[in-house]
């Protein structure tokens, strides 16, 4: 009881941001024809925000398999990083080892990073309880915006903003974090190149190939990345 | 394929993608030692180019000759960006400026 007090408590902002985005996330859903069987299921089952905005547009369009997966695969390769810093932590929590590795989002890992377990608390039980939550307030989120988006009486035109608003706020966010800005500007040259060279609803893979290639190309040819990053 | 059939088999890839790139650190890394310079290099140089393409993935059906197609997005994103600069507070700037968009489009343009 303790120990889901305190891990309630951590997760309050992420409770404000998941219930907030998670519902726009359900309207927009709901708008392009999805109801609320598909909140839940693609909150629960890929429980990764930014990819799922992302989807939606997928659904309306005709992108080929390949680009879904090659996008996915872009999207969320900072994953790879997160899970990183955790490898040694989540051996020792046996059974729910598999749960804690399918269910670390961004908001989630900088939560189990930031939280200082208090001594009267099983770390290994808030630890679970965190990412517990988290989810069940994505997946909340979500399907109270999508019941929403039927029955909403004002207008939503436009409300498929915010999924832009959500990555110019990443983007900015990691513009003013990070030293070096040489990545993001090359997602943007190659994003912005790809776009005016190719079809609105073919430019992503490519944009995305290029960018791995240019990326790689700066590390070879630099010596000093690893401290610029 | 029926369109939900077609959706279903997307959100299957996108799911399965989304659990391998949370997976791959623990399968490859789990037993012993340091990832590979290369994948970790990309682990922290990727998010910031990809997150780049993806605004412009948003605002990739913005018609450049028609300024009532500009101009909304053009507003509510320098919205977006200087409250975020000011207040650096995620759900305010997103708030703020989806309904700065929502209104923009609905009543002005």
């Amino acid at each position: 009881m303790k120990a889901l007090q305190f891990a309630f408590r951590q997760t309050i902002p992420v409770l404000c941001g998941y219930l907030f985005l998670g519902m726009a996330y359900g309207i927009l859903l709901q708008n392009a024809g999805f109801g609320v069987l598909w909140a839940f299921a693609t909150s629960l089952f890929i429980y990764a925000g930014s990819m799922q905005f992302v989807l939606v547009g997928f659904f309306t369009s005709g992108i080929s398999m390949l680009s879904v997966a090659f996008t996915t695969l872009s999207v969320n390769s900072r994953h790879i990083f997160y899970g990183l810093s955790f490898i040694e932590k989540f051996k020792q929590m046996g059974k729910l080892r598999p749960y804690m590795i399918s269910s670390l989002t961004d908001e989630t890992y900088s939560l189990l990073c930031g939280t200082k377990i208090p001594e009267d608390c099983e770390e290994n039980k808030v630890f679970f309880l965190i990412s517990l939550l988290d989810h069940s307030y994505w997946v909340t989120g979500s399907v109270i915006g999508s019941l929403l988006g039927e029955i909403i009486p004002f207008d939503t035109t436009g409300i498929d903003f915010s999924m832009t608003a959500l990555f110019v706020v990443i983007f900015t966010e990691q513009w003013f974090s990070s030293r070096t800005h040489i990545p993001a500007l090359i997602g943007l040259l190659c994003g912005g190149l790809c776009l005016l060279l190719l079809s609105a609803d073919k430019f992503l893979l490519p944009a995305l190939i290029l960018t791995v290639a240019f990326l790689i190309f700066w590390k070879q040819s630099s010596t000093r990345k690893e401290t610029l990053l | 394929m029926t369109p939900s059939i077609h959706a279903a088999v997307i959100v299957i890839i996108v799911a399965l993608c989304t659990l391998f790139t949370r997976l791959l650190p623990f399968l490859v890394f789990g037993r012993k030692g340091e990832p590979s310079p290369m994948i970790q290099f990309l682990g922290k140089a990727l998010p910031p180019s990809v997150i780049a393409i993806l605004v412009i993935y948003c605002i990739k059906n913005i018609n450049f000759l028609l300024p009532s197609s500009i101009i909304p997005q053009a507003i509510s994103i320098t919205l977006v960006v200087v409250l975020h600069i000011w207040k650096r507070n995620n759900l305010l700037s997103i708030s703020l400026g989806t309904i700065c968009y929502m209104f923009l489009i609905q009543y002005i343009f």
